[in-house]
């Protein structure tokens, strides 16, 4: 080849940027996959019983506390790397167009993912303080029914405390429509983006994006619109 | 005939050319790196011949008046590339394909030529295949062919309906490498608009770069113009919008003659104009008259649509008049056909220069999946510009200028009469004589960039390796670039009321009436008198925007079609003195019932005229045609 | 039938252009494009001003020169069609037609609707070949290529080179182009010797000449002229892994 070409790393080119964003994403849509099966007991509807065991569970293995480490990695790694591309790629035309038709050829959300990931992380701050600050870093959460202090409330209890206020809940709500609409891109891009494209599993990785879309936040949806109306107690 | 030395090695035909390359000279590798070599055209042949000089270790600059090589109009050939691969085991052979082109360009070719393209064809497939060009395979794995007009065997390689583009991405793959390496220089959108020579050889050219408009001066031991066809001169034709005749014009008036330039190819079916405003004409590709019908109503002016237009009302000409071949008559036959019946008024469409092509009898009998199976991407094109559905009315076509085998008369080196500038490709006259065969114009593009010129530049550069380069501000360099710059300001003075595109319209016109599909004798003379007049008028009343020091397109066309006009009086001449018919060329005073009537005994040469001044007459030098392998025979397609 | 433009216009690279407003009238329904863009040129050498300057040449589709954003889409409103393609009855009568360059940093603008696509020619020139040279070849019957295969490289290999890719990608990226040649070359076993320093060294120069990276909208693919599918970019992500894993 031409004296342009070096040997390099793989994260060296864009490309390379971008796989990281298609594994971290990836890695972040199978956490999807274990919060929501997680969080989802609580439609037993038996006082948080279940629930509570579970996220006890969660909250005291060791292996998932490791991963827990590693999911904060993965979510850090394709937050930044996502705002350091989007600069690149709006850096790439300094012009812009002055009549601009983009609907015609692309959707809304394909175009929207840089804007619809910082509505999620900033989500994700409310929600991390909601729940896992409060669970991690103080007393004020019980790790079980059995070992519960006076003064400490369960997970669960918690959870219906804080989806007692409706601001909340129409937050919680709105921001489960910013991932659906991240994932109805995200999940067949970061196949695409991986390199897995094939004739003949490309369009059910489509579809199996499509429904993944849309039943993960749905699920984590009802979670406080069924707590705050009371449908589970 | 002193002047033209045709330098083609003695020997018997088989074994020539193996023969030359034997005995050429050499320059070894330590003296090509000191020798400079200046290609125009990035084409095919530019390409083709730029990469392969490259690799040799000859300093390569390559100019482009596009953005870049890899839009040359090479590019938009549909069909296919011939080589005598005999794949199919069909009996093809070098004899066959050199026999076919020789029959095919009516004996108006040089033997010698010709049987080296046919030779030299079957590397071009390998050549090409090599270079990752996805020519179409057969389930194999191996390649595919098909056949095509003026032959009987299967020697055609395609690449869909795209085989240009792939050839093209093929040399301009090869080329671009070698820029990456540093080995070529590259100068795209520069136009080329003057030949510098100095004691009596090519030794660079003046350029002007399109952007800036700045003129620049480019030292070459040799300058090689891959320039493509003049079929612009008819301001419409199939040719690109930027093809142009003003390198190869250049040469001419710095000595290089100009061979045949009268043969001019009309293709038969091409999508008809539409109105004043039209710019080109779009191709169709022939194997379209596979299936089609052609015909006319019998009334002259009848107006009704083509299916109130009973089946003893029409008249399918192709078939009466020729029933062996019919519809699928050769190129000029039909296209003068065609002519013909919307001369006499019985052409069809607003403009009534138009014959229809009819698919129903084909759907009829076919089916209309089939039909759709064979020629559905044809029939999408023409909907996409006609508006009109190909499957429910018939689709109108008429003939079209496509390609210019005329040219600089060149050597069997591919020398021009002016020692060290060469010529390939569509821009020399070489291997086509009076007609050319489909899918034999991508091999000899081809052919002359990888496989000749590499072999016979050597020939002359050898003599040249004492050269040093010669400084730009040499006063030929400065002379030619003055006197491009006097012309540029010429133009831009002149400040007339007529716009360049008027004056090429109107020259267009002139040729086309006078010039085109068939020609007489009073008819040239007009013509001759017509295009000089308005070669006055254009220097006296053209109207050139902008300025020089700018990216000017206006001015770009306006030399373009000054050339042109220079050219077309000279088309005019060579028609004029060729008082015979012969493939393309047809002159009405020459036929035998109504079929061209070519005369051996007398214009059995090639015309290579000579420039003396613009407003003198150039002079005429012949070159005798002999024959030796083949015999002369007419064509007869009855 | 009549049109509003809305043309950009640029004298050169160093100014600052803007959009002009044009009116034009008895236009023909089956004129094309570039051929009302004539009229109207023609119109302006009669009046006395520059004509607009736009790049074009073969007119059919394949050279790959022409490259105008009409109404808001790269060759504006037909898909599978480049500028010159596109004819006025592809309009409504009346109708405000805005004409603008193809926009990218990596390719700046000339003059008035003319850019610089030089980018494109480097990436080529950094690895898009086989490098073979003339002459240096085995019989083509020798290299037997899979129907399917050779199928799907001419699919790839039907790249124009015209750069709406770019101009319709929001990110300019030039993915979909660079990925045509790289797969082309991928798909053949001719090129596969030198497939991983192919793929980085056009990846390499692709970013070095400052275009955006993919985020998969499709854009690229569904204003490609040529309709050249982004499965050749994932072909293009799968090579350039390859290159820097194995």
């Amino acid at each position: 080849m031409n004296n342009k070409f070096k040997k390099q790393g793989l994260l060296g080119a864009l490309i390379g940027k971008k796989m990281l964003m298609g594994i971290t994403g990836l890695f972040l849509i199978m956490f999807l996959v274990v919060h929501c099966a997680v969080n989802a007991l609580i439609f037993a509807n038996d006082g948080g019983e279940l629930f509570n065991k579970g996220a006890e569970f969660m909250g005291t293995n060791i292996l998932i506390r490791t991963m827990e480490v590693v999911l904060f990695i993965g979510l850090l790694a394709h937050a930044f790397d996502g705002i350091y591309l989007e600069r690149k790629n709006r850096q790439a035309r300094s012009v812009k167009y002055v009549s601009h038709n983009p609907k015609a050829n692309s959707t809304w959300y394909s175009r929207s993912m840089a804007i619809l990931g910082i509505l999620i992380l900033m989500f994700l701050i409310v929600h991390l303080k909601h729940f896992w600050w409060l669970s991690r870093f103080t007393d004020h959460i019980a790790h079980s029914e059995a070992t519960k202090l006076s003064g400490q409330e369960t997970l669960f209890e918690e959870m219906k405390e804080v989806f007692q206020n409706p601001m909340v809940v129409v937050l919680y709500v709105a921001a489960m429509f910013s991932l659906a609409y991240h994932l109805m891109h995200g999940f067949q891009s970061a196949f695409q983006t991986m390199g897995w494209n094939h004739p003949k599993y490309t369009p059910c990785v489509k579809q199996a994006g499509f429904w993944f879309s849309i039943i993960i936040p749905l699920v984590f949806a009802l979670m406080p619109i069924a707590l705050y109306t009371g449908i589970i107690k | 005939m002193a002047v033209l030395d045709s330098k083609i090695p003695d020997g018997p035909l088989e074994t020539k050319w193996s023969n030359y390359k034997s005995h050429v000279k050499l320059v070894n590798p330590a003296n090509k790196r000191k020798l400079e070599i200046i290609i125009v055209g990035s084409g095919l042949a530019g390409s083709s011949a730029a990469a392969s000089l490259a690799e040799l270790g000859y300093k390569v600059k390559v100019f482009c008046y596009q953005d870049s090589p890899r839009r040359a109009h090479s590019i938009a050939a549909q069909g296919g590339i011939n080589a005598a691969k005999n794949y199919k085991n069909d009996g093809d052979s070098v004899f066959r394909l050199f026999y076919d082109t020789v029959k095919g360009g009516d004996f108006r070719s040089r033997e010698a030529n010709v049987y080296r393209l046919a030779e030299v064809s079957a590397n071009i497939i390998d050549q090409c295949v090599a270079q990752g060009v996805p020519f179409a395979r057969e389930y194999g794995g191996l390649l595919d062919n098909r056949s095509f007009g003026g032959a009987q065997v299967s020697r055609t390689f395609y690449a869909r309906g795209q085989t240009g583009q792939q050839l093209l991405l093929g040399a301009y793959s090869a080329l671009s490498r070698q820029i990456g390496l540093g080995n070529v220089t590259m100068y795209n959108r520069h136009e080329m608009i003057e030949v510098v020579t100095i004691d009596g050889k090519a030794r660079g050219i003046i350029a002007r770069n399109l952007v800036t408009g700045k003129l620049e001066r480019h030292f070459g031991h040799a300058v090689v113009l891959a320039t493509g066809g003049y079929g612009n001169v008819f301001f419409l034709s199939t040719n690109a919008m930027g093809c142009n005749v003003t390198a190869a014009w250049k040469a001419h008036k710095k000595g290089a003659f100009f061979a045949n330039p009268c043969y001019t190819q009309i293709h038969p079916t091409c999508v008809p104009v539409s109105g004043d405003y039209q710019s080109k004409l779009t191709l169709m590709s022939e194997s379209l008259r596979n299936d089609g019908r052609v015909w006319v109503p019998k009334k002259q002016g009848d107006k009704r649509a083509p299916k109130d237009i009973p089946e003893d009302e029409r008249d399918y000409y192709l078939e009466r008049k020729y029933p062996s071949f019919g519809n699928l008559s050769p190129r000029d036959i039909s296209s003068r056909a065609a002519k013909e019946v919307c001369d006499e008024g019985r052409g069809v469409g607003k403009s009534g220069l138009a014959v229809y092509l009819d698919f129903a009898d084909a759907i009829k009998r076919l089916g209309k999946e089939v039909v759709e199976a064979r020629y559905g991407n044809l029939f999408d094109m023409y909907k996409h510009i006609t508006n009109e559905n190909p499957y429910e009315v018939p689709m109108r076509i008429y003939p079209a200028v496509h390609y210019t085998m005329g040219g600089l008369w060149v050597d069997y080196n591919l020398m021009t009469t002016l020692p060290g500038l060469y010529a390939l490709g569509e821009c020399n006259f070489s291997d086509h004589g009076a007609n050319r065969l489909g899918a034999s114009a991508l091999m000899q593009g081809l052919a002359d960039g990888y496989f000749v010129l590499p072999y016979t530049i050597g020939d002359y550069l050898s003599g040249e390796i004492f050269t040093k380069p010669i400084p730009t501000d040499h006063p030929a360099f400065l002379e030619s670039e003055k006197a491009a710059k006097d012309r540029i300001e010429k133009l831009l003075a002149v400040k007339g009321n007529k716009t360049v595109d008027d004056f090429h319209k109107e020259l267009g016109k002139i040729m086309w009436e006078y010039c085109g599909m068939s020609r007489n004798a009073e008819g040239l003379k007009k013509a001759k008198q017509l295009i000089k007049q308005l070669r006055a008028e254009f220097w006296k009343n053209v109207r050139v925007t902008g300025g020089n020091d700018e990216f000017n397109v206006d001015l770009e066309k306006a030399g373009r079609v000054a050339d042109f006009m220079e050219l077309g009086e000279l088309m005019v001449d060579d028609a004029l003195q060729r008082n015979e018919s012969c493939g393309a060329h047809f002159r009405v005073e020459y036929q035998e019932e109504g079929e061209a009537k070519r005369n051996d005994a007398e214009y059995a040469y090639v015309s290579a005229w000579e420039h003396t001044a613009v407003d003198s007459e150039s002079i005429l030098h012949k070159e005798p045609l002999v024959f030796e392998n083949v015999h002369f025979a007419t064509r007869s397609y009855k | 039938m009549k049109f509003n433009l809305k043309i950009w216009r640029q004298k050169n690279a160093q100014s600052t252009g803007k959009m002009v407003d044009y009116a034009i009238d008895n236009i023909d329904a089956d004129m094309s494009f570039l051929e009302m863009m004539d009229i109207l040129n023609e119109q302006l050498i009669n009046k006395g001003d520059e004509p607009i300057a736009y790049d074009h040449d073969c007119r059919e589709g394949i050279c790959g020169m022409c490259s105008m954003h009409i109404n808001g889409r790269p060759h504006g409103p037909m898909h599978g069609t480049t500028t010159c393609q596109l004819y006025m009855r592809n309009f409504t009568d009346g109708e405000t037609i805005y004409i603008e360059p193809f926009r990218a940093n990596a390719f700046p603008v000339i003059r008035d609707l003319v850019v610089d696509r030089g980018a494109f020619d480097r990436i080529i020139q950094a690895g898009g070949f086989v490098s073979v040279n003339t002459g240096q070849v085995q019989d083509a019957n020798n290299i037997p290529v899979n129907k399917a295969d050779a199928d799907l490289a001419m699919d790839a290999a039907a790249c124009i080179g015209c750069g709406a890719c770019v101009a319709a990608c929001k990110n300019s990226s030039a993915s979909l182009f660079v990925s045509a040649k790289v797969s082309q070359l991928a798909l053949l076993p001719q090129g596969q010797i030198e497939a991983k320093e192919r793929v980085l060294a056009m990846v390499n120069q692709m970013d070095e000449e400052g275009f955006g990276s993919c985020t998969n909208t499709g854009a690229c693919e569904a204003e490609c002229p040529k309709e050249i599918s982004i499965s050749n970019i994932a072909r293009m992500n799968r090579e350039y892994y390859k290159a820097t894993l194995l």
